[in-house]
């Protein structure tokens, strides 16, 4: 028994052997990844960004909402008011990208959004510094994700152009400082 | 003219051998990329060629540090012992005819006693760091030491008495017609696992087994000294293959090609078989080792040395 149990082991060591071997024949596994370039899923978590409407305005309201969610605080923003139509926007809207963990919390946060993450992983610089990216930086020309969203279009508040109620799925606003019904 | 001439062979020899086995490293890692389906180094240089170079570049400017707790001459000479223990038999390897510096009569005699010392490096370096880790790899050292030493020597037995010298170039004149593979099959087995045995490599690594030891009696080596350790063992597996080759597989005999070709080629398939059997077999427990050194290497070497005997008589 224990005769055969050892040729058996010692066969088998052969034998892996042998498997080991043959992989020479296989394809390799690891992409090059500098000239083979990696194709990520559209809902990947990488670099942040803040998204336009198809009119072009920036979606952000500057709602301070991705700051608070933020576990790691690595938004920082500042609202403005913008005088001709009316609208919130962002005055600076910073991220630090050292701080950032990807965990897309700010996007799930986002009423209107805007705060988007994108495949887009290669984010590597040589000085922290450059890693604290403003709006400018931040800021890309089209929608992102979500072309036909406009967060104007889904909600009350009001601006140049458009007021309470106007919208098909909102009923005007209740007077309270009159009796009328 | 002549002491020139041996003097000139002797330096380029050690050179050749020392930068093939520093090579080695970065051609090791290639052929493991190759065997578990991955690219090994291939950045540095055109498909990774200069990695040697950044190699020397990182392990020449790492801190040397000697710890303060060990025992400094002797944390110093193991590295040393380690490097040069095997390095010392590669004058007795007759690459060609031509191309032997020292042809002994103790040949075989002179490698056991080479193989014998280059323990030694590895019980130094386990005791001196007086790390507990690095002594328990030296433990370890010595366990596998008792299982290979008998049958490393008892191996080769039945090629000398084939030759019936102890004389290399004897022993290789002696496989004109048939290389000793054939008939000291058994013998030739047990010398590879003992010779995989001598160089640490796996399976047989058990004193620098990183999971268990953190990488065992070299764990408090840093910079060049590290580097002893590991060329060192690239220089046993270079001139085991060698010795292998010399012993076994008939040298530098064979049709066609000059002789310093046949050896190499020999010589480069028994490298490859050393990293193939590194990449395929998992480590055994150092119990798992003795056992089956004891049980079934040593009386299979005896019984070569007893069926070679008798043969020889009839």
């Amino acid at each position: 028994m224990v005769m055969k149990k050892s040729i058996k082991n010692i066969f088998s060591q052969f034998r892996s052997i042998w498997v080991v071997l043959k992989n020479i024949f296989s394809k390799r596994e690891t992409k090059l990844y500098p000239e083979e370039k990696i194709k990520l899923s559209f809902r990947y978590r990488g670099k942040i960004v803040l998204t336009k409407t198809e009119q072009g305005e920036e979606r952000c309201v500057a709602c301070n909402l991705c700051a608070t969610v933020c576990p790691v605080d690595c938004i920082s923003l500042q609202k403005k008011v913008n005088k001709k139509n009316k609208r919130w926007y962002a005055k600076f809207f910073r991220i630090n990208f050292s701080r950032c963990i990807f965990c897309g919390l700010c996007e799930e946060a986002c009423p209107t959004a805007a705060i988007q993450l994108t495949p887009n992983f290669e984010l590597s610089e040589f000085k922290r510094k450059n890693l604290i990216y403003e709006k400018k930086d931040l800021l890309i020309s089209t929608s992102g994700k979500y072309p036909d969203y406009d967060f104007y279009n889904y909600t009350g508040v009001s601006i140049k152009g458009k007021f309470k109620g106007e919208l098909k799925n909102e009923s005007k606003p209740i007077k309270s400082t009159t009796l009328l019904p | 003219m002549n002491r020139n001439f041996i003097m000139l062979k002797t330096i380029i020899l050690l050179l050749l051998t020392i930068s093939f086995s520093a090579s080695l490293s970065v051609i090791e890692r290639r052929l493991l990329g190759l065997f578990q389906n991955r690219y090994g180094p291939n950045r540095v240089g055109w498909q990774g060629s200069l990695q040697l170079i950044a190699d020397m570049i990182k392990i020449f400017f790492k801190e040397d540090w000697i710890p303060p707790f060990s025992n400094k001459i002797i944390f110093v000479l193991a590295p040393i012992i380690s490097f040069s223990s095997l390095l010392i038999i590669v004058p007795i390897i007759p690459i060609t005819k031509e191309l032997l510096i020292i042809d002994i009569n103790i040949g075989i005699l002179f490698f056991l006693m080479m193989a014998s010392l280059s323990v030694y490096s590895i019980l130094f370096a386990g005791w001196s760091s007086n790390n507990k880790y690095a002594l328990l790899g030296a433990l370890r050292a010595s366990a596998q030491t008792l299982s290979y030493e008998i049958f490393l020597g008892l191996s080769l037995m039945g090629v000398v008495l084939r030759a019936g010298s102890f004389n290399i170039l004897d022993i290789l004149n002696s496989q004109k017609q048939v290389w000793n593979i054939v008939p000291q099959f058994f013998g030739f087995i047990a010398f590879f696992i003992s010779s995989l045995g001598i160089s640490h490599r796996h399976p047989f690594d058990q004193p620098e087994s990183e999971q268990e030891l953190a990488d065992g009696y070299h764990l408090e080596y840093s910079g060049i000294k590290f580097g002893l350790f590991f060329i060192g063992e690239y220089i046993s597996i270079t001139t085991l293959s060698g010795l292998m080759t010399v012993i076994f597989l008939g040298g530098f005999y064979g049709p066609f090609f000059p002789s310093v070709i046949w050896f190499l080629i020999k010589m480069i398939c028994l490298i490859f078989l050393f990293i193939l059997i590194r990449a395929s077999l998992p480590r055994p427990r150092y119990d798992q080792m003795i056992s089956f050194g004891w049980r079934w290497c040593f009386p299979v070497t005896l019984l070569n040395l007893l069926g070679t005997s008798i043969w020889l008589i009839c």
